[in-house]
């Protein structure tokens, strides 16, 4: 069934109105650009992760929809104070989510608020909307300049 | 007009999406095809298929009767000096390239000018930056201004012996501005370059005599014309494809093949290499028919009835900002809502049972003129009616207020 306010939870709406932790970040040690061709979302990533490989600090700033905008928010807030190893298999999990079956309940334990974002799921053209900033953190820590969605 | 009359023939129409009635407002993407292109394709299929020009036989004989009557119907609607001077395509798309690749590729040499307009879809943007990349053709862009309307005052200065083609969009897809595009014609000519007419848009909704507007080189698609996807055309004057080297190689474009020497055969048929898309060919027609049929007066008093009523509500809409106000416009509403990124508009329309289309349109400079990362677009057919756009608004209001 289309469930459109699985969609659009509240958390969702409220994170696309007021963003967290958005700006520039300077200086920075890591930063990257992403874009969906498809819907033209653009957001660059900035962050900096200390020798110790523990991001201090994620902001993002960047134009898009309610899903992309939020799904940014949501992750700065996840990422903060995690180690990119630990980063890694979030976005794992946060990926396995977007796509999985829809009788399989998101991991709410490991996922927070990320699991706001499970309904896309229902939704396949907007599923990248919700992967975007996922694979320009990606891109960032590994030191490439650009993400891009497919 | 007897819009259930029209709405009857239409089985797609009366289905629900997602609970609701079905509202088709994303005709500037394709529209939707009526029993009777349904029919002539199924026909095709169940009772002539075979391959046409070549075959002795009865299938063969009624297969290309029924292709070649589709180029004649064509070449009646859009006026054309003869049915050599139609060429069946892809679509638009595969028409522009076909007159990039093989005129351009012939007559276009370095420091040549090929204008196009600001307004321009993608299809009429890229293939002369392929040619120009090869060739050393520059191209020039004409504006337009903050209503969407190309800023007619600068063609003149825009236009000059360097000029040897123009590319303009008749009617503008993203924006639905309606271009002068005999004005254009005639300016061009003057100083001896050649016009290509993106008619993808405009040819299902106006009528259009290419004889009397002098155009060299008319596109457009049969998807957006009631017929089906995959087939489009080329009309251009004969002696312009009689001194153009073919776009592609194979059967059907030759008279004789040796692997001394090829001779290449006689109009139309020089630029139709392969087995074309038939059904979608014979479809076109029928298609042609039906436009024929119900009049682009009467098809135009429709639409014209609908984008005068949308636009008024869309006015009249808090924090709604319209996108593109040319005065000459048809069929599209554009627009932006505050607080709403289109692409969350068209979900949450979707799910209210209407279909719009979120996006660039394939018009990303329109996007950047405007400064808008992408547009909602509704857009209209004969068949719509002032209850889907009301439905349009009713959904809209649900969206800010699911976004307040």
């Amino acid at each position: 069934m289309f469930d459109l306010k699985s969609l659009y939870q509240q958390v969702i709406v409220d994170h696309n109105k007021s963003p967290r932790n958005f700006g520039k970040l300077e200086p920075c040690s890591h930063d990257a650009e992403g874009y969906n061709p498809l819907c033209g979302d653009q957001l660059h990533l900035y962050l900096n992760i200390d020798n110790d490989g523990i991001i201090q600090q994620v902001r993002f700033e960047g134009e898009g929809c309610a899903i992309s905008t939020a799904s940014a928010s949501l992750m700065t807030q996840s990422l903060i104070g995690k180690s990119v190893d630990a980063f890694k298999q979030l976005f794992a999990q946060f990926h396995h989510m977007t796509t999985c079956d829809l009788d399989e309940e998101p991991d709410q334990a490991t996922l927070g608020k990320l699991a706001a974002l499970a309904g896309v799921r229902e939704f396949p053209s907007r599923i990248k909307c919700a992967t975007l900033c996922w694979h320009t953190a990606k891109a960032a820590i590994e030191g490439a300049t650009r993400a891009k969605t497919e | 007009m007897n819009i259930d009359a029209i709405r009857e023939q239409f089985p797609i129409l009366h289905q629900q999406a997602h609970g609701h009635p079905l509202v088709y407002l994303d005709n500037a993407a394709t529209t939707q095809k009526p029993q009777c292109v349904i029919d002539a394709v199924r026909h095709y299929y169940q009772a002539d298929n075979a391959n046409i020009h070549r075959g002795v036989h009865l299938l063969s004989e009624r297969a290309t009767a029924a292709y070649e009557s589709a180029r004649s119907n064509i070449a009646k609607l859009f006026n054309a000096a003869s049915i050599r001077e139609v060429i069946f395509t892809r679509g638009a798309t595969e028409a522009i390239n076909l007159v990039a690749a093989s005129w351009g590729g012939t007559n276009l040499h370095a420091g040549d000018e090929i204008l196009l307009s600001e307004m321009e879809h993608h299809s009429n943007i890229v293939p002369w930056q392929m040619i120009a990349t090869r060739t050393g053709a520059v191209i020039k862009v004409l504006p337009m201004d903050d209503c969407g309307a190309l800023c007619m005052e600068q063609l003149d200065d825009l236009l000059s012996e360097r000029t040897k083609l123009v590319g303009i969009v008749q009617m503008s897809n993203a924006l639905g501005t309606i271009n002068p595009i005999a004005e254009i014609i005639t300016k061009a000519h003057a100083v001896g370059a050649l016009v290509l007419i993106d008619g993808a848009q405009a040819a299902g909704h106006l009528a259009v005599d290419l004889q009397l507007l002098d155009v060299d080189f008319y596109v457009t698609s049969a998807h957006k014309m009631y017929g089906p996807t995959g087939t489009g055309v080329l009309i251009a004057k004969a002696t312009l494809l009689d001194a153009m080297p073919p776009y592609q190689g194979g059967g059907d474009m030759i008279r004789t093949v040796s692997f001394a020497q090829t001779q290449y055969n006689d109009l139309p048929h020089k630029f139709e290499a392969g087995t074309p898309n038939i059904a979608g060919v014979i479809g076109f027609g029928a298609a042609i028919n039906w436009l024929q049929q119900l009049g682009f007066p009467a098809i135009a008093a429709q639409e014209r009835e609908l984008l005068t009523y949308a636009t008024a509500k869309a006015e009249q809409f808090t924090g709604l900002r319209i996108i593109g106000n040319a005065p000459n416009k048809a069929c599209v509403l554009s627009f932006v809502l505050a607080g709403v990124h289109p692409h969350d508009l068209g979900t949450i329309l979707d799910s209210e049972g209407v279909a719009i289309r979120a996006g660039h349109h394939c018009a990303m400079p329109v996007m950047q003129h405007f400064k808008v990362p992408a547009t909602a677009r509704a857009s209209f057919a004969v068949y719509n009616t002032i209850d889907e756009v009301d439905a349009l608004f009713a959904a809209l209001t649900k969206a800010q207020e699911m976004f307040a």
